[in-house]
């Protein structure tokens, strides 16, 4: 990076660049310098929960206890989540946002540069006490990520600092969407009407509000589950008059918005992505946002299907099987109109279009299974089996994961001024879909035939498509060390690559050099 | 920035201001679901949640002879505690409308007193509204010596308009150790 910043002192003829030396990152108040540190914390932490999975997966290879005892394999799968969740992804589409909006809506910075700071630098003190728990009596959380009660208050020394990360995180994330909504509303460029504006500001703008309605929702409910155990209060206690279901209700009115905050941006990045390489406007741009901001209305209406199980009336379970099975239409909707954009262009196939065609086609893999989950009858036999697994993994890992691998390769030599290497991007892509496809397809089946999540043993008849889905998971694992080299080798130098960068890309940010000056924007550009 | 104009920082304030207050406004919710829970709870019978009402009330229901009801009592034992508890009988029939009295048999097995609390639960939920206890051992703690074997009365009534279709109505309590005496 310090050669990327040497090259933006070049360019900054007219304005002061960065300051010298690592303070640069520690006070800094840049969108770019921002955006650059979510992103490189974000790849590390994705490495941290990878490595965490793959205990997961090393495990599960055999049937059998082998490598870990179960209670560090329950460690293990709860702070998989949580990592992943909350110091990969979140993190991630944090830091594209903050490198991307100012740039996208013709701004010079983000609204609120210092909040953007702390923002920023509560993340690595927050993550590094969630870690930390992996050393301290009686080891990590091993609840689930779910964090329900009773289970989670049997946590040892590492509860309090468990729910205080978690306070943590969501006061990061809850300044960071306040930042990105002022940003959006006060500093588009003169002319940029909303319907005017980017996709991608466009789902961003509206995860922010899911973000800041709900984060909070998730402060509560673990801080009632902290004077729980210490404070004698009894929310979710049966003894005391409370209950342990009402934890599952309050945590799952934050946890189904939050699981579309981890993948609005991504459809927002491939919307951004596929009209440049099928070289046509994005088709149905309104619908795509009314689309949106649909699929963030019904969330807050859908939590119960995580819980049909627990015992609900008939009537709510219909009612909120219907109101699931609804969102597929505004998500058919986004399908469809990816593959209309598709549909009779000049296609190529560079690596950012390849990861965002992928996304389309293995998200709604992971979007069917979503539908079959949401039929309650059937949901009783899968519920907490791995064809769970499986289907929120294609969600999160070609859905949202691979769309945070798009934005890269499509936005990095913007970032960086350099292309990155295409034929390693391809050779990246090909090995993550195959591996990824290995990895999880196999657990549709084990789950259907009931082998249950969370587990560290298994039956022997469901050995062998464990051991392939293991081998799946170490070739992903690996392959995602092809894309840190290209990334680091990408920002250290490379062929130069021109402003426009894409043929066919449109928007305000391909208008500025690569990379772009360290203030980009000082007077507003004007949309006609 | 520096060029924004006054209007604008003033509108920048508005914007922050409400942008901030929504979340705590938002954490209070979070607290706020816990009445409404309770309350949606009372209403429907979720939950299995049941009446209390005063013994003079119960009296004054007319009594329907035309309709038996089997009550079923099961019991159940948190998973902290040493104790033996179980239903002095298993069922019994009942009219709506009137009132009867049962109990429940707690032992505790522990060489040291401890303080438990049961908490009912009726199933179906249909009926659960309708299901009102005059007097119970689960309206307070019940403190238990070393060895204790107590009986523990509850006095109920089903209301008379509880559906028609309810011939079978489960009552159950799960005893839990709150902590030592």
């Amino acid at each position: 990076m310090n050669a990327q910043a040497v090259d933006h002192a070049d360019h900054d003829d007219h304005h002061h660049g960065p300051a010298k030396g690592w303070m640069r990152w520690l006070t800094t108040t840049n969108h770019k310098d921002i955006g650059t540190l979510y992103l490189w914390f974000s790849l590390a932490m994705f490495f941290v929960g990878g490595a965490m999975a793959l205990v997961i997966r090393a495990e599960l290879f055999q049937p059998g206890l082998q490598l870990v005892a179960p209670g560090f394999f329950n460690q293990m799968t709860t702070m998989h989540a949580l990592v992943m969740i909350f110091l990969a992804l979140m993190p991630a589409f944090v830091g594209l946002a903050n490198w991307l909006l100012p740039m996208m809506i013709g701004a010079p910075d983000m609204a609120l540069p210092r909040m953007n700071n702390w923002s920023f630098w509560i993340l690595p003190f927050a993550s590094a006490m969630l870690l930390a728990t992996l050393f301290v009596d009686g080891g990590a959380p091993a609840g689930g990520w779910t964090m329900y009660p009773p289970l989670v208050l049997q946590t040892g020394a590492a509860f309090p600092m468990l729910i205080f990360a978690v306070h943590l995180l969501g006061i990061s994330s809850i300044m960071g969407s306040i930042n990105i909504i002022a940003t959006i509303m006060n500093m588009r460029a003169p002319g940029m009407t909303y319907m005017k504006m980017p996709l991608f500001v466009w789902t961003w703008f509206i995860t922010a509000y899911l973000l800041i309605a709900t984060m909070p929702v998730l402060a509560g409910a673990v801080t009632m589950l902290l004077t729980d155990k210490y404070f004698a209060t009894s929310f979710f206690s049966a003894a005391g008059g409370g209950d342990p279901v009402m934890f599952q209700h309050i945590f799952w009115f934050f946890g189904h918005p939050e699981v579309y905050i981890l993948i609005l941006p991504a459809f927002g990045i491939v919307s951004q992505i596929i009209p440049t390489f099928a070289r046509k406007p994005l088709f149905g741009y309104s619908s795509m946002v009314y689309a949106t901001a649909s699929i963030a209305f019904l969330s807050f209406i859908v939590w119960a299907h995580h819980m049909f199980t627990v015992g609900l009336p008939v009537e709510a379970e219909l009612f909120f099987m219907f109101a699931t099975m609804l969102i597929a239409v505004p998500t058919g909707v986004k399908v469809f109109n990816w593959v209309s954009t598709m549909w009779q262009g000049a296609m190529t196939f560079e690596t950012p279009m390849l990861f965002a065609i992928g996304f389309v086609i293995m998200f709604t893999i992971g979007g069917f299974s979503g539908l079959m989950l949401a039929l309650t009858p059937v949901d009783f036999q899968y519920h907490d089996t791995y064809f769970v697994v499986a289907h929120f993994h294609y969600v999160l890992v070609p859905g949202a994961i691979f769309s945070v691998m798009a934005a890269a390769y499509y936005w990095i030599p913007k970032w960086t001024g350099n292309m990155y290497d295409e034929k390693l991007g391809r050779f990246h892509f090909w090995m993550s879909t195959i591996f990824v496809n290995i990895l999880f397809f196999p657990q549709h089946f084990v789950g259907l035939a009931g082998m249950p999540r969370r587990i560290p043993d298994y039956a022997v008849q469901f050995a062998d498509f464990n051991a392939i889905s293991t081998i799946g998971a170490f070739g992903f694992g690996l392959s995602q060390l092809l894309f840190a080299y290209i990334m680091i080798k990408t920002a250290i130098g490379g062929k130069k690559a021109t402003s426009e960068v894409w043929e066919g890309a449109e928007g305000l940010e391909w208008t500025l050099s690569s990379p772009p000056p360290y203030h980009s924007f000082s007077t507003q550009p004007i949309i006609k | 920035m520096e060029d924004k104009a006054a209007a604008g920082k003033r509108s920048m304030r508005a914007l922050l201001t409400k942008l901030f207050v929504f979340p705590v406004l938002m954490f209070g919710f979070g607290y706020l679901m816990v009445p409404l829970y309770d309350i949606f709870c009372d209403l429907t019978g979720l939950n299995g949640k049941t009446g209390a009402i005063s013994s003079a009330q119960a009296s004054q229901m007319q009594v329907d002879t035309s309709r038996q009801i089997k009550i079923e009592f099961t019991s159940s034992i948190n998973q902290q505690g040493n104790w033996e508890f179980r239903p002095a009988e298993p069922t019994m029939l009942v009219h709506p409308g009137k009132p009867y009295t049962t109990e429940f048999i707690a032992v505790n097995k522990r060489n040291e007193a401890v303080i438990s609390q049961s908490v009912p639960s009726v199933t179906p939920n249909k009926a659960a509204a309708h299901f009102d206890k005059t007097e119970c051992f689960c309206f307070t703690e019940q403190k238990f010596d070393a060895l204790e074997e107590r009986k523990m009365p509850v006095t109920f009534v089903v209301g008379t308009a509880v559906p028609k279709d309810v011939d079978r109505i489960t009552l159950s309590y799960t005893l839990f150790t709150k902590e030592p005496g």
